[in-house]
C-alpha cells in the first residue's frame, strides 16, 4: 500500500507542474469546417507572438454560439450567422452585443458515386431540390438528364446521403435549397439540422464522404475541401445567371464579392445563390463571434491584433488549404469594424 | 459404451470445441484491430509523437505530447473519484447491507452505467464547468470518474460475493471483527477480481470522447495545473479522424495505437506491482 | 494482549446510542461504506433530476405524445421519440444476441479448458478490447464492417433467409444489423472478463462432485458450474446491456442515422444516444435542446424498465444453484 501511495503522490506532483507561466491563454470554440484553417492561423500567430496562446476547439457551430454566450470561452465561431434570438440572448446576458467577423469562405459541392460516370455532371437547382425532396428517384430522370446530354446515366435508384449531425455545412445546403425551391422552404426549411425527407445520415463530412464513396449510386453534399482531398467527383451547379459553375476558390470568392456591395454592417449575410456570372451558388462565409467588450484589456488587444493579421497576412495562407479568401471589399469593411471591439 | 453415453460424450466434445471457437473469435477480432491500427498508423508513431505539440496541417513533425499527458491527468482524477466509491460501495453491498438497500444501489449503478457518455458530459458540464465559467481538467476527470463507478462497483461486488463463506467464518471464528475480516481476508481473496474490475473500468473511460468535449474541452498547447482545458488522446483521435487530410488520419490511427499500447502497459504494470501473490488459488 | 470482547457483528442489536456505537470499528466501517454506496444512488438521482428539470418545455408541450410520435423536425419544432426508442432497443437486442453466447462460450473455454497461463494471456488481450476508443470502433465500423456487410454478409443473408422480414430491403451496409454487430464486439470483453473470473472462483468440489457422478465435462460445466456462477454472469450481462444502450460514437457512424422504424435489420435507423451525440452541440433553440435532453430521460426510463424486466426474469427462473441468490 505504501508503494501505491508514494506512486500516486509522485505522479500528482509531476503533472501539476505547469508549463509556460506568463503566457496569455485565450479559448475559442465553434465550427468544425474552418478548424484546419484556424489551427494553422493560431499556430502561425503563436510563432509570431510566443506569449499568446489561442486555443480553438471545434465542437460545432451551435456549441460555439452556446459557449461564447455562457462565457466559458472568449470567442466563438460559426458557419451560420447567429439568429436575432441568439443575439438577443447574448445581449441580455452580458449587457453588450456580440460581433460577427467573416474570416474565410467555404462551399458545399454535390458529389456522387455512379458507376460508369467519371466526369462532371451538371445540376440545376430544380434537380437538386427534387432529389433531396425524394421526388426524383432515379439517375436517368429527365430533370437530371436534361442538363447532361450525352452522358449515359443509369436507371438505378439514387441513394441520397446527408449529414446526421447538426452542422454549418447542412446550414449552407439547406439555405440554398430554401432559396431555390419554395417547396423545400415550406416543407423542410433551413437549419443546421433538418427533418430530411429521404436519405442516409453520415456523421461529419468524413462520414458523408465515406458513405458516398462506398455506396453505388450515392448522391450527397460535402465541403469543397473534402471533395478535393478525397478526390471525389463533384458536379457543376447552375447559378442565378444561368451558368454552370464548378466550385473552385475563385468562384466562391466571386460569390462573396457579388454581395459585398449590399453587405449589412453586422456581416450577417447569406451568399448562397449570389448574383454574378462566375459566382458559385452554394458558398458561405464562416464567422468568428467576438464579444464587443472585454473586461481584460490584454485579451481584447490580443484578439484585435490577431484579427488584423488574419484579414491581411492570414488571407495569403487560405488557398493552400483549399479555403477561399475574402474579397477586398469585405476586408476593408471588417478592418473598420474592428474598432467596435472595446 | 451405450449409445446414450456416446452421444453425451460427443455433445461434450462438440460444445467444448465451440467454446474454444468463441474465444478464438474474440481474440481474433482484437488482433485484427491491432493489426489495422499498426498498418495505418504505425508509421506516424515516432519520437516526435510523444514529445511534440500538435502541428497544423501540412507541417510534419507534430505530435500529441500534450494529449498523452492530458489523458494521464484525466484518468488519474477519474480513478481517484471512481475507484474508492466503487470499491467501498461494493464492500457495503457484499458485506454489510440488507436486501433492499443492496437492490436499490445495484439498480442505481446499472442505470448510471447505461447513461450515454455524452449525457454524463452534459451533467458534468452543468455541475463543474458552468459555475466556474471555464472548461477544466477537473471537469473532465469528474465526468470520467462518474463513468468508472458502476463498472467498478458491480464487478467488485460480484467478486467479493464469490469469496467462499467459509473463509469469512473462519476468520470470525478466530475472533476477528467484521471489518478486520473484510480487510485482511475477504478483500485479499478477491484481489484478482477487484483488480480486473478496476482495470476494466479504467480501460472503458480511457477511450471515451463525448464526455470530454464539454468538460476538458481540448487544447493545442500544454495545460498547466488542473483548472484549464486540456487535450486528450480520444478527442484528438476524433478531431483528426473527421478532418479531410490524410496526414491527420494517419495520426488519428497512430493515436489509437498509442492509447491501446499505454493501456496495455498500465495493465501489465498494475498486475505486477500491485499483485501481492495472494489470492484464491486457481482450483 | 489486552482482553477483548468480540464486538457485535452484523445488524444492530440493543439500544446503544449512535455515538457510542461509532466507537465500534465495525460500525464505522459500515457507516463509511454505506456513505460510498449511498453516494451512487445520490449521483443517479441528481442526474435524473437535472434531466427532468432541463426538459420541462417538451414535457409540457408534447406530454406522452413524445413517446409515440415518429417525427423529428428541428425546424418546425416537432419532436417525437419513437424511432429512437425502437433503434436503441433493436441494436441493443442484436448486440446481446450475438455477444452473450459468444462471450459466455469464450469465458467457459478460458475458465474450464485452457491452461492457466494460456487463459491469463488470452484474457489480457481480450481486456484490451474494452480499451479501444469508441471512436476507433466507429472508424473501423465505417472502413471495415460496412463494406463487408454490404458486399458479402447482407446479400448472403438475403439469399438464404430473405423470406424473413428481418432480412429484406436494400443492403446499404449501414443499419441496425451493422450497429448491432459493432456493439456486440464492444460489449463482449465485459461479459468474458467478468464471467471468466466468476467461473474460476466456483469451488473445485462442485465440478468434481458432478464428474464423480458420471457427468461429462460439458454437463458438469453446463449443469453445475454455470448455475453456480449465475448471478455473476447475469451481472456481466447487465454491464453489457448498459454499455450497448448508451454507446454513442460508434453507433452513430454505422447505423445510418435515419429515424425509421422498420422490421428489416438492413434498414438504416437511429438510436437515442446517437441522436443526442449528433445534434446536441449544434442545437440552438430551447425546445430543441430540451427535447434532446428529454430523450436522455427516455433512455433512462428504458434502462430502468429493461433492468427491471431482466431482474424479474431472474427471480422467476430462479432455482437453487448459487449460494448467493440475489441479483
Amino acid at each position: 500500500m505504501k508503494r501505491l501511495a508514494s506512486l500516486v503522490f509522485a505522479v500528482l506532483a509531476l503533472v501539476a507542474i505547469g508549463v509556460a507561466q506568463g503566457a496569455l491563454s485565450i479559448n475559442g470554440a465553434g465550427a468544425t469546417f474552418p478548424y484546419p484553417m484556424y489551427s494553422k492561423w493560431f499556430d502561425e500567430y503563436h510563432k509570431k507572438n510566443p506569449d499568446l496562446q489561442i486555443n480553438y476547439q471545434s465542437i460545432g457551430s451551435g456549441g460555439g454560439i452556446k459557449q461564447v454566450t455562457e462565457g466559458t470561452v472568449d470567442f466563438g465561431a460559426s458557419d451560420g450567422p447567429m439568429s436575432d434570438e441568439q443575439l438577443k440572448t447574448f445581449q441580455d446576458k452580458h449587457g453588450f452585443p456580440i460581433l460577427h467577423f467573416p474570416t474565410v469562405l467555404g462551399a458545399d459541392v454535390p458529389t456522387y458515386n455512379i458507376s460508369g460516370v467519371s466526369g462532371e455532371l451538371n445540376f440545376t437547382p430544380e434537380a437538386i431540390a427534387a432529389i433531396f425532396l425524394g421526388k426524383v428517384t432515379k439517375w436517368n430522370d429527365p430533370l437530371i438528364a436534361g442538363a447532361n446530354k450525352g452522358v449515359n446515366l443509369p436507371g438505378s435508384d439514387i441513394v441520397v446521403v446527408h449529414r446526421s449531425d447538426g452542422s454549418g455545412t447542412t446550414y449552407i445546403w439547406t439555405d440554398y435549397l430554401s432559396k431555390v425551391s419554395d417547396e423545400w422552404k415550406n416543407k423542410v426549411g433551413k437549419g443546421t439540422s433538418v427533418n430530411w425527407p429521404v436519405g442516409l445520415g453520415g456523421k461529419g463530412n468524413e462520414g458523408v464522404a465515406g458513405l458516398i464513396k462506398q455506396t453505388p449510386n450515392a448522391f450527397g453534399y460535402v465541403e469543397l475541401i473534402y471533395a478535393i482531398q478525397n478526390k471525389m467527383p463533384y458536379g457543376k451547379v447552375k447559378n442565378s445567371s444561368g451558368a454552370f459553375i464548378k466550385a473552385d476558390l475563385a468562384g466562391v470568392t466571386a460569390a462573396a464579392a457579388g454581395t459585398a456591395k449590399n453587405m449589412p454592417d453586422d456581416f450577417r449575410v447569406s451568399i448562397t445563390d449570389a448574383p454574378g456570372k462566375t459566382a458559385y451558388p452554394i458558398s458561405s462565409f464562416t464567422w468568428l463571434l467576438i464579444p464587443s467588450k472585454f473586461s481584460e484589456g490584454s485579451k481584447r488587444d490580443a484578439l484585435k491584433g490577431f484579427l488584423k493579421w488574419a484579414l491581411t497576412d492570414g488571407q495569403n495562407e487560405t488557398e493552400a488549404l483549399s479555403y477561399a479568401k475574402l474579397p477586398k471589399e469585405v476586408v476593408v469593411k471588417e478592418t473598420k469594424a474592428l474598432n467596435n471591439i472595446q | 459404451m451405450s449409445n446414450r453415453l456416446r452421444w453425451r460424450k460427443f455433445v461434450s466434445h462438440f460444445m467444448l470445441t465451440m467454446t474454444g471457437l468463441c474465444a478464438l473469435v474474440a481474440v481474433a477480432v482484437l488482433f485484427f484491430i491491432l493489426g489495422y491500427l499498426v498498418y495505418h498508423g504505425g508509421t506516424s508513431v515516432s519520437w516526435n509523437f510523444f514529445t511534440k505539440l500538435p502541428a497544423p496541417v501540412g507541417e510534419v513533425g507534430g505530435g500529441m505530447a500534450n494529449a498523452i499527458v492530458g489523458s494521464a491527468k484525466l484518468l488519474l482524477l477519474a480513478t481517484l473519484l471512481g475507484v474508492p466509491i466503487g470499491f467501498f460501495g461494493a464492500i457495503y453491498l457484499a458485506e454489510f447491507s440488507g436486501g433492499t438497500v443492496a437492490f436499490v444501489v445495484r439498480y442505481a449503478a446499472d442505470l448510471l452505467n447505461g447513461v450515454p457518455s455524452i449525457v454524463i458530459g452534459i451533467f458534468a458540464y452543468s455541475l463543474v464547468v458552468l459555475p466556474f465559467k471555464h472548461f477544466s481538467t477537473l471537469a473532465g476527470g469528474f465526468a470520467l470518474g462518474l463513468m468508472m463507478i458502476p463498472i467498478t462497483l458491480r464487478s467488485t461486488e460480484e467478486f467479493l460475493r464469490a469469496v467462499p463463506r467459509a473463509l469469512r467464518e473462519g476468520a470470525m471464528a478466530l475472533g476477528a471483527s467484521r471489518w478486520k475480516t473484510i480487510a485482511s481476508v475477504v478483500v485479499p481473496a478477491a484481489y484478482r477480481g477487484i483488480l480486473t474490475a478496476i482495470l476494466l473500468a479504467f480501460a472503458r473511460v480511457a477511450g471515451e470522447t463525448a464526455p470530454l468535449l464539454f468538460t476538458a474541452f481540448g487544447n493545442r498547447f500544454w495545460s498547466p495545473g488542473w483548472d484549464q482545458p486540456t487535450a486528450s488522446l480520444p478527442v484528438m483521435i476524433f478531431t483528426y479522424a473527421i478532418a479531410p487530410y490524410d496526414d491527420w488520419h494517419r495520426q488519428a490511427w497512430a493515436a489509437g495505437l498509442v492509447l491501446l499500447g499505454l493501456i496495455l502497459i498500465i495493465n501489465i504494470v498494475a498486475r505486477v506491482i500491485l499483485s501481492r501473490g495472494v489470492g484464491v488459488r486457481r482450483t | 494482549m489486552a482482553t477483548t470482547t468480540v464486538p457485535s457483528a452484523g445488524p444492530f442489536t440493543g439500544s446503544r446510542s449512535f455515538l457510542s456505537r461509532l466507537r465500534d470499528g465495525d460500525e464505522i466501517a459500515r457507516l463509511i461504506t454505506f456513505i460510498f454506496a449511498g453516494s451512487v444512488v445520490l449521483i443517479t438521482l441528481l442526474l435524473v433530476y437535472e434531466l427532468w428539470r432541463e426538459s420541462y418545455l417538451p414535457r409540457h408541450k408534447f406530454g406522452f405524445g413524445f413517446f409515440v410520435t415518429s417525427v423529428w423536425d428541428p425546424i418546425f419544432d416537432k419532436f417525437g421519440a419513437l424511432p429512437f426508442i425502437y433503434g436503441t432497443l433493436v441494436t441493443a437486442g442484436v448486440a446481446l444476441l450475438i455477444a452473450v453466447p459468444l462471450g459466455i462460450g469464450a469465458a467457459i473455454f478460458l475458465a474450464e479448458l485452457a491452461p492457466a497461463r494460456v487463459s491469463d494471456t488470452l484474457q489480457f488481450f481480450i481486456d484490451l478490447l474494452a480499451a479501444v476508443p469508441s471512436v476507433i470502433y466507429g472508424l473501423l465500423g465505417v472502413f471495415v464492417v460496412i463494406p463487408v456487410m454490404r458486399q458479402y454478409i447482407q446479400p448472403a443473408l438475403k439469399s438464404s433467409l430473405g423470406f424473413l422480414p428481418f432480412f429484406q430491403g436494400p443492403a446499404y451496409g449501414v443499419g441496425f444489423l451493422t450497429a448491432g454487430i459493432v456493439l456486440a464486439i464492444m460489449v463482449i470483453p465485459y461479459i468474458i472478463s467478468v464471467s471468466r473470473e466468476v467461473l474460476i472462483s466456483v469451488p473445485r468440489d462442485q465440478r468434481e462432485a458432478a464428474l464423480a457422478l458420471g457427468a461429462t465435462r460439458w454437463e458438469s460445466t453446463w449443469k453445475v458450474v454455470l448455475p453456480f456462477a449465475r448471478t455473476g454472469i447475469m451481472g456481466s450481462i447487465f454491464l453489457a446491456l448498459a454499455r450497448a444502450l448508451g454507446e454513442t460514437m460508434a453507433v452513430t457512424m454505422v447505423i445510418g442515422n435515419t429515424p425509421t422504424i422498420s422490421a428489416s435489420l438492413f434498414s438504416p435507423g437511429y438510436s437515442i444516444a446517437a441522436v443526442i451525440a449528433n445534434e446536441f452541440t449544434e442545437a440552438t433553440g430551447d425546445l430543441y435542446l430540451q427535447s434532446l435532453i428529454e430523450l436522455g430521460l427516455v433512455l433512462f426510463l428504458l434502462t430502468f424498465l429493461l433492468n427491471g424486466l431482466a431482474r424479474l426474469l431472474i427471480v422467476v427462473t430462479s432455482q437453487r444453484g448459487s449460494e448467493m441468490g440475489q441479483a
